[in-house]
């Protein structure tokens, strides 16, 4: 129990403040805690959390992506023109095209990182821009919508009609998110491969010294996040129906936010499965709570910015710590040093 | 005493020698640089041995042609228990049960004292589930082998250094490891957790387990020691036994002069006293604390880490305010606030923590030297004068006969002593009155120290105060005019060297 509680010190204190604030939105507005907002919620956040997922393992590795939400959409691309020439395609298909391809952009990644000894961030700025650049050359910034109906077919895997006759479902995605979780945490927190990404993020000399194959660990990181990318642009096409070249673009920080909120560090060698979906769920939540109590959507970004940042800033703190660095604690303390 | 029949490689051709390791002919050569010449060296089974040289000696080259991340030149023999090899690649050194903890320990900080110790059986590119429950079960055992109590869940980074090389020790262990290599093991623990870690190698011995210790620290060196190689300049010197050992001899032969240690102490009560401390007090770090240095004089002050002496070192440079008690500079009362004022007041100090505090490594030796008088080199338009930075870098690498290749390269490439030249000159530049040298050569090689101390001797004779702090007996009785001993955070003792010897000293210190 000990070793959960020092184990898990950020996890818990999220998962603490994430609960009082779940019980404040339903008092405070009557839809929250419906079923109808409940599954929408899980709807909306699918595809954030398989990437975060994804990016929690670079992450671990000691390495930041920054390409993999617009890496999401070349895929969509290719996959279309794969699908065509695939006679339409299916779903097996649609997971091996679009997780393959993933898997071939994060490889890109890993490949330039190690090869050329370039920081990660660099890298992915680089090839966040290219990646780009090359979709809106080739497709000249059009949108598709005559798409197979496999793949924009809704799929629920659950049902529910309220007393009052509103429907309520959660969809594919929803089970495709809890897959890439739990293949995620199986991964990371049950194969010598997930320590030995651990131990490569936390000292790389140290495990470099202990044999651990430097080069097919950072494979291992951008490619497993490459293919979350994948997955999670097939499954953003079944939820909008349309495959758009800017779509994603930008959503990469919002993702990159709520994982660091989870607990993971940005210098690699510490960070969880449960942190991450807490940090994506607070995010989430507190957007979804802002919409529910009417604030302006045009404060939207505001709030939740600064809310991130308390949150990131305080919760490596205990509260003592957290009073300290406060400017009028500083100068209290100070003042009676002198005495 | 001549490199006795202990260090000869038995000629025995069965296998079952009772050596863990035997290197004959040893070479190696890098680009035209010859490492390693016809080196040889051995351990015995469950023998506690010590590789002895200054830096760049080849210690370093050695360990690693043992463990596999150098191949040997050709002519090289290695026999591992028993067992002959041509060279050896680095996981078959792990499988014959060689192992190194490197100085930096190579751990992983924010992984569980258990994840550290079990981490070795993780690595491979075969993807296998992995149980913690098992894996804690076996650090667990490691750390019973070792006969320590250690919190498997505590994370590493929440552990002082000392316990952290515990942790690595019985990585070693779990990875079954028979002939331990250990470099520098002690260099950053105080003298009870060195006590502590010595009990620990002592136990890895009487478990069969061949312990390669490479120090600095002569003393301990003959202290735990049974047998001990020396090596100078990629060459051989002999293999000793250390029952009849000496610190002066064993640094004799580590540097090739004859190092003598003479007692340098001189009568300075006639000069003006520069720092006049009256019953300064800090709760809980020193109490009651009165001294006088005088101009040209070296005040030693001994004590064992934990004695207030960094803690007193702190307040006179202003990072600290004393509860009571008063400071006086030159007779004129101070009571400095910052580093900022102590400087201006005439105080320097020389930190313990070299590498990470008093210098910034990655910067050129240039930047590093003027940082501290910033202001004092503008040229035109308040803009740093190169010239001017110029003239007061190389008077001061002449001055302390740095050896550098040029003053634009990092400080980062050069050797221990060197840096601690880098460090002094830094804050001589400031034209301090009193010099607080804190553990000046720690990490520094036997031949650099002397030249360190030289200085201090000269500083003096031109005038500057120096207290000169340290937990090492031997350097404080040599180097000062008077020793102040300290404990508890209280003066309890002044020893004369001119008149007591080193070993009165040494009982009053480890009593």
């Amino acid at each position: 129990m000990r070793r959960l509680v020092t184990g898990y010190t950020v996890e818990l204190r999220l998962l603490a403040v994430l609960l009082a604030m779940c019980v404040c939105l339903s008092i405070l507005s009557e839809h929250f805690l419906t079923a109808g907002n409940l599954t929408a919620l899980l709807n909306n956040n699918a595809v954030n959390l398989i990437w975060a997922v994804g990016l929690l393992v670079v992450l671990i590795s000691g390495g930041i992506d920054i390409s993999f939400a617009v890496a999401a959409s070349v895929v969509q691309y290719v996959a279309v023109y794969c699908f065509g020439a695939l006679g339409g395609g299916n779903w097996f298909f649609g997971f091996v095209v679009c997780g393959m391809l993933g898997i071939g952009l994060g490889l890109i990644n890993a490949y330039l990182i190690h090869s050329f000894r370039i920081i990660s961030i660099v890298v992915t700025i680089a090839t966040f821009n290219a990646f780009f650049g090359l979709l809106m050359f080739f497709t000249s910034g059009r949108f598709i919508y005559n798409l197979p109906s496999w793949w924009v077919d809704r799929i629920f895997i659950f049902e529910h009609q309220a007393a009052d006759g509103t429907w309520s479902e959660l969809n594919l995605s929803v089970a495709v998110m809890a897959a890439c979780v739990f293949a995620t945490w199986v991964i990371i927190a049950g194969t010598n491969v997930g320590r030995q990404i651990y131990a490569f993020g936390d000292n790389p000399e140290g495990a470099r010294r202990a044999g651990v194959n430097i080069a097919f660990m950072q494979a291992v990181a951008f490619g497993w996040m490459g293919l979350m990318a994948g997955i999670a642009g097939l499954m953003q096409v079944n939820i909008v129906k349309e495959v758009v070249p800017n779509a994603l673009i930008g959503r990469e920080l919002d993702v990159l936010a709520a994982v660091v909120l989870g607990g993971a560090r940005l210098g690699g060698g510490k960070g969880s499965i449960l942190g991450c979906i807490l940090g994506v769920m607070f995010v989430a939540i507190t957007q979804n709570g802002l919409n529910l109590l009417g604030v302006s959507p045009f404060a939207f970004q505001m709030i939740i910015g600064s809310v991130i940042l308390i949150a990131i800033s305080t919760s490596n703190l205990s509260l003592g710590d957290a009073f300290e660095r406060l400017p009028l604690a500083a100068a209290f303390k100070r003042r009676t040093l002198r005495r | 005493m001549t490199a006795s029949a202990a260090g000869e490689a038995p000629e025995s051709e069965s296998g079952v020698s009772g050596w863990a390791l035997m290197l004959r002919n040893v070479n190696k050569a890098f680009e035209g640089v010859q490492a390693l010449e016809d080196v040889s060296f051995s351990v015995r089974i469950g023998e506690i041995h010590c590789l002895a040289g200054e830096n760049g000696c080849g210690k370093s080259t050695l360990i690693k042609i043992v463990t596999g991340v150098y191949s040997p030149d050709s002519g090289t023999e290695i026999e591992v228990f028993g067992e002959r090899h041509a060279s050896i690649t680095p996981a078959q050194a792990r499988t014959l049960g060689i192992s190194v903890i490197w100085q930096d320990l190579a751990l992983f900080p924010h992984m569980t004292v258990a994840e550290n110790i079990a981490f070795d059986e993780s690595v491979g590119l075969i993807p296998k589930f992995f149980s913690q429950g098992s894996s804690y079960r076996r650090a667990e055992k490691a750390l019973n082998r070792l006969r320590v109590d250690l919190d498997l869940s505590a994370s590493l980074n929440s552990l002082p250094i000392a316990k952290r090389q515990i942790v690595a020790i019985a990585r070693a262990l779990h990875a079954n490891a028979k002939l331990i290599f250990m470099d520098e093991p002690t260099s950053s623990l105080t003298q009870s957790e060195t006590d502590n870690l010595l009990r620990i190698v002592k136990t890895l011995s009487t478990e069969g387990v061949s312990v390669v210790f490479v120090s600095h620290r002569l003393a301990e060196v003959i202290e735990i020691s049974s047998r001990l190689t020396v090596l100078r300049n990629g060459r051989l010197v002999g293999v000793y036994d250390t029952s009849d050992m000496t610190q002066t001899r064993l640094g004799s032969l580590m540097t090739g002069q004859e190092l003598v240690s003479e007692v340098s102490a001189r009568d300075c009560s006639g000069n003006p006293p520069v720092l006049e401390i009256e019953g300064l007090s800090r709760s809980g770090e020193y109490s009651d604390v009165s001294l006088k240095v005088r101009s040209g004089e070296i005040v030693g002050v001994i004590g064992l880490i934990g004695a207030g002496r960094t803690e007193l070192a702190h307040s006179l440079i202003g990072m600290t305010a004393p509860d009571s008690g008063s400071l006086r500079l030159n007779g004129r009362r101070i009571s400095p606030r910052s580093v900022r004022d102590a400087i201006s007041a005439g105080i320097a100090y020389v930190s313990e923590d070299r590498l990470t505090l008093g210098l910034i490594q990655q910067q050129s030796i240039s930047a590093n030297v003027v940082i501290t008088v910033l202001s004092k080199i503008l040229g035109l338009m308040g803009l740093i004068s190169p010239k001017r930075q110029g003239s007061l870098v190389s008077k001061w690498i002449d001055e302390l006969a740095i050896q550098i290749g040029h003053p634009d390269h990092a400080v980062s490439t050069l050797s221990g002593g060197n840096q601690q030249r880098v460090v002094l000159a830094k804050w001589l530049t400031t034209s301090p009155r009193l010099l607080i040298l804190d553990s000046p050569t720690v990490g520094v090689d036997v031949g650099a120290r002397a030249g360190i101390f030289r200085i201090a001797r000269k500083l003096a004779d031109e005038g500057i105060a120096i207290l000169l702090i340290s937990d090492e007996v031997h350097e404080v009785h040599y180097n000062s005019d008077r020793v102040l001993h300290m404990r508890n955070g209280r003066i309890v003792w002044e020893h004369d060297p001119a008149s007591a010897s080193l070993s009165q000293l040494e009982a009053r210190v480890y009593a």
